[in-house]
């Protein structure tokens, strides 16, 4: 399933562009941008979304290679998690006041 | 204030999506670009979001024409910067419009075949150097005040772009002012000139703000859908408000004889706007609009060679990359 | 407006936030107290031929923004605009010191016979070709000598130059990457991309011309001998062309210019630009923007 935005016709295609704004976070998705190929995407990024030192490591990543879940699936796909509480540590309430749990 | 939203709520007759969907924008949620909409909230958003990146394109062009007059260094290379950042938020909002399943190429080709509309205030000439500060202090500050509140609007990506606009633009209303106010301390000349450019971009910047409520045929249905957060004549009394004692500090003259704060409705009583002149900028009878729409065509078919070599090139780069892998 | 009417999404006054940050130095080679050193006479006119090489470059990108082929193409060559003035701006502030002149006052009150850039920067834009080109010879040259001029003995120029060689080295990489495309994408773009440097390749020799202040200079430490960086311009340039299947002009078309500009002679190009670049300026004598 493709990614919103990606449409097949056009002749430089998009790109979503992922930047890590200091070490020890992750590469947050950050916008898109049109490029040739993948070189130009990541200088074009650079140009783009890193003017004000937002950056120190660029993704860039072909909207068409990324698979999305389906939107329609959602119920099947994100609730079962709901009801889990036994995943959650302020499920376990008797150890409350004791120390270093 | 209650929300305006409540009017779309609750239909029994809804189908499901159409349910989900009211119940996101009721509880004041965004909506994302698989998500279920209707057809003619995707059709306001395309609308407006790329009539908005237009506008910063070709908003490059009255300024781009001091870049290499400005008269100072300093001065260039800021408004270089500032160019620049309208290039950058023109992309951010083609992104933002390409979600909703329209390309840039078809949007850029409304753009230049005269099809689709851009803020009028960038058919008025730039003829002075203080017509660079006006522009920062009145059009850029007239646009932050509209655009301040669409960072909460309801598509996602629309809010998140102008998120990322709002942030960058903190320095352009501000060089704006700080030109002018330059000019103002500045020589008889000086003070002349940016006296005579905030009486030209006044009223057009004003004009920005859309026409009175009464008279305002999208606003309700927009405000509805949480795309639009307050109507056109608060957000031009909000701005009001914030020139006039702007104005004072810099000893220019607003071009309203009229305007004075009302103690009973705590609003500024103004002077009629005349709309007959936004309207004939609008239709296209504006003293730019020619020149604006040409330029911009030029820039692109003059670079179709350019986007069509890279094109190529990428295109016997990947088939090179795979003959590779077979061998 | 206290904390609990904080909007999550954004003050709804309309007003923009301004975030608090440490701002660094506008210009290279200042010292913490924002003072400069004084610059030798010699000093003042190397810094004047480093600089007018830099902000003739970037008055003619400057051109390219809202006309670039893609808007993409208007940030980054806004960017190398950017990134040259702000060169500029440093050395001529620097070239200034030795005699009382501002950085505005060099680039707003000299006329043409007392610029000191070389032909190449003042060489017109053409279409994308011709400043791809020009772009290529610039930089690769640029990086070589800032390079080499971080050693200089003196602390002003290699500290604007060690600011400035982690940039040119961007738009030398920018510059590549685009005469890669052009000579390997379509015919019509490799047609331009050879005409191209036919014409902008007149104007490479003059920038590896040493002449006596060089030379002095370059004996005290304090410059680098423009001669001594041909062989370093020629391997890259000779790796670039390899990659894009392109060659340095040779025979009838191999046209060398002369050259003149570090003495004041220029071609009819520098004229008109330097009247529109001045044109505010000298309309108001003494005001200040």
């Amino acid at each position: 399933m493709s990614t919103p935005g990606e449409i097949g016709t056009e002749a430089w295609p998009l790109w979503e562009v992922f930047v890590r704004a200091n070490r020890g976070l992750s590469h947050v998705h950050v916008g898109s941008l049109h490029a040739p190929d993948a070189d130009m995407a990541v200088r074009n990024a650079r140009d783009l979304y890193t003017r004000r030192n937002e950056g120190i490591s660029i993704w860039v990543v072909p909207a068409d290679a990324i698979t999305t879940s389906d939107p329609d699936a959602k119920g099947a796909f994100f609730e079962s998690p709901a009801g889990k509480n036994y995943r959650h540590a302020v499920y376990y309430t008797k150890s409350e006041g004791v120390k270093h749990l | 204030m209650t929300s305006p939203a409540d009017l779309s709520v609750v239909d029994p007759e809804l189908s499901a999506e159409e349910a989900r969907f009211a119940d996101l924008i009721a509880a004041d949620s965004r909506i994302e670009p698989r998500d279920w909409m209707p057809d003619a909230y995707r059709k306001t958003l395309i609308r407006q979001i790329s009539q908005h990146a237009h506008s910063e394109i070709i908003g490059m062009q009255p300024e781009s024409n001091w870049i290499t007059r400005a008269p100072s260094l300093k001065r260039k290379a800021i408004l270089m910067a500032k160019v620049q950042d309208e290039a950058g938020h023109g992309l951010y909002l083609y992104s933002a419009a390409q979600t909703l399943g329209i390309t840039r190429e078809e949007m850029m080709d409304q753009l230049i075949t005269g099809r689709a509309r851009y803020s009028s205030i960038f058919n008025y000439p730039t003829p002075t150097w203080a017509d660079m500060g006006a522009i920062g202090w009145l059009v850029d500050g007239a646009a932050i005040c509209n655009q301040v509140p669409l960072c909460r609007a309801s598509y996602g990506p629309y809010g998140r772009a102008m998120v990322r606009i709002c942030k960058e633009e903190s320095f352009h209303q501000r060089q704006g002012f700080e030109i002018l106010l330059e000019l103002m301390q500045g020589t008889d000349a000086q003070r002349q000139m940016a006296q005579d450019a905030v009486n030209r971009w006044y009223w057009p910047a004003l004009q920005m703000f859309g026409p009175p409520d009464d008279q305002s045929p999208n606003s309700a249905q927009s405000m509805a859908w949480n795309i639009k957060r307050f109507s056109n004549d608060e957000l031009r009394q909000r701005f009001v408000g914030m020139l006039v004692p702007q104005a004072e500090v810099m000893g220019v003259t607003l071009p309203d004889p009229n305007l004075r704060f009302n103690e009973e409705t705590g609003e500024y009583d103004m002077s009629e706007i005349d709309w007959t002149e936004f309207e004939e900028v609008l239709a296209g009878r504006g003293p730019a609009n020619a020149e604006r729409i040409r330029r911009r065509r030029e820039a692109h078919e003059d670079g179709a060679w350019v986007r069509e070599a890279a094109h190529e090139y990428a295109r016997k780069q990947a088939e090179r990359e795979l003959a590779g892998a077979v061998a | 407006m206290s904390g609990a009417d904080l909007d999550p999404h954004g003050d709804v006054h309309g007003d923009v936030s301004v975030d608090r940050l440490a701002l660094a130095d506008e210009l290279a080679g200042t010292a913490a107290d924002g003072s400069t050193a004084v610059a030798s006479e010699d000093a003042a006119e190397y810094a004047l031929r480093l600089g007018d090489d830099a902000l003739v470059l970037a008055q003619q990108l400057g051109m390219w923004i809202a006309r670039a082929p893609e808007l993409e193409e208007d940030v980054a060559l806004g960017n190398i605009a950017l990134d040259l003035i702000g060169h500029a701006r440093s050395l001529l502030h620097y070239a200034g010191t030795a005699s009382g002149r501002s950085e505005d006052d060099l680039a707003y009150w000299r006329d043409e016979p007392e610029w000191r850039n070389a032909w190449l920067f003042e060489q017109p834009n053409g279409d994308f070709a011709h400043t791809i080109a020009r772009q290529l010879a610039a930089s690769v040259y640029l990086f070589e000598l800032y390079a080499r001029l971080v050693d200089s003995a003196d602390p002003t120029l290699a500290a604007i130059a060690a600011k400035s060689v982690k940039e040119v080295d961007y738009h030398r990489d920018h510059a590549t990457q685009w005469v890669l495309r052009l000579a390997g994408g379509t015919e019509e773009s490799r047609r331009r991309m050879l005409l191209a440097i036919i014409d902008v390749w007149p104007y490479v020799d003059e920038l590896f011309d040493d002449d006596e202040l060089v030379e002095r200079l370059a004996a005290a430490g304090i410059a680098v001998l423009p001669s001594t960086l041909r062989p370093a311009f020629d391997a890259v340039i000779d790796e670039v062309f390899a990659e894009a299947a392109l060659e340095r002009p040779a025979g009838r078309t191999a046209f060398i210019a002369s050259g003149g500009g570090r003495r004041g002679s220029h071609t009819e190009h520098l004229g008109p630009l330097l009247a529109e670049m001045q044109v505010l300026a000298r309309a108001h004598p003494g005001a200040s923007w």
